[in-house]
């Protein structure tokens, strides 16, 4: 499969996602300068974490005007799958491909350590490697992770099955004790309406393999393998 | 002659505000207990050409707020204009 990870200024986990993509899960990837618009024929576009634009005015609020990712947008447009993490995620919300934002943490603490997320939807083309309820250790990093969207918004994502992984404790327990930065319902990661877009704050890119800690992201660089491409 | 555009952007009311909050505690803690809410917000200035008219400025502005110094699902925004 081949991959194309974004890189924009002050990306910092583009190398993460190259690693693991290339050398833990033996697929194709091409880096592509936020200033280039060919994306190189991609199956997969990762938009990776770090602080873009040095997190001025709003998290992923002028990345989205990058050259790149007008051709992101179309390429999501004709059902090519796209994941955001962390500071990935932030700039597809922002940039409309994704419902909702990613605000302060509740906490205003910069927070990076190990959660578990419960993976709520398997009919994605990112989660059809778990099972129903299959809790995830993934480490987080963040200081704007803190999900929220209208009560309307919200009702809209929770009926559409859009609300993908959700922050739980090590059992699968969705708490508010183990909600780490103030997310609305604990959400964690969202798709979109035509499930092909996916975004969560997490990082898979940084568990995989177990001298990290974890191997659990694997779970959904194995989704995306196993996916259908196009086919969304 | 310059347009001086003055930007305010804050938070929705329904938008919880972490910052706010943990401002607000700490002015009670510094005793002014009468405060009973602190939102925090962004100021922004733009300066435009002077030839441009009034219209055509505000115009502009209101763009400007919209695609990039707003995120309506969380903000809202209102300006001042003056040309000097």
């Amino acid at each position: 499969m081949r991959f194309a990870v974004t890189v924009f200024p002050g990306s910092n986990c583009d190398h993460d996602c190259e690693y693991v993509i290339r050398d833990v899960m033996g697929q194709q990837v091409e880096m592509v300068w936020h200033k280039e618009t060919d994306l190189r024929n991609p199956d997969c576009v990762v938009v990776p974490g770090g602080f873009s634009y040095g997190d001025y005015l709003r998290t992923g609020a002028i990345a989205r005007f990058s050259p790149v990712m007008k051709s992101v947008a179309d390429f999501a447009a004709k059902g090519g799958l796209v994941i955001g993490i962390c500071n990935g995620f932030q700039i597809l919300c922002e940039a409309g491909l994704l419902p909702g934002v990613l605000i302060r943490n509740k906490s205003l603490q910069f927070i990076c350590k190990n959660i578990y997320i419960k993976v709520e939807q398997t009919d994605t083309p990112f989660t059809n490697a778990c099972k129903p309820g299959q809790v995830l250790k993934i480490p987080i990093a963040h200081g704007e992770g803190n999900y929220f969207i209208d009560p309307e918004g919200l009702k809209k994502i929770t009926g559409n099955g859009q609300v993908v992984v959700r922050y739980c404790d090590e059992k699968g327990n969705v708490t508010p004790q183990a909600n780490p930065n103030g997310s609305l319902d604990g959400i964690a990661g969202v798709c979109n309406l035509r499930r092909n877009v996916f975004g969560l704050m997490p990082h898979p890119d940084r568990s995989g393999e177990d001298v990290l800690g974890s191997h659990d992201g694997q779970y959904i660089w194995k989704s995306i393998l196993g996916a259908k491409v196009g086919a969304a | 002659m310059v347009w001086h555009v003055s930007v305010y952007v804050t938070l929705k009311p329904s938008v919880q505000d972490p910052q706010g909050a943990t401002v607000q505690r700490a002015l009670n803690q510094m005793g002014y207990q009468s405060v009973q809410g602190v939102r925090m917000g962004k100021f922004t200035e733009l300066e435009f050409d002077g030839k441009l008219s009034e219209a055509e400025v505000k115009k502009q502005a209101d763009e400007i707020c919209d695609k990039l110094l707003a995120n309506p699902n969380i903000e809202s925004y209102r300006f001042t204009m003056e040309k000097k």
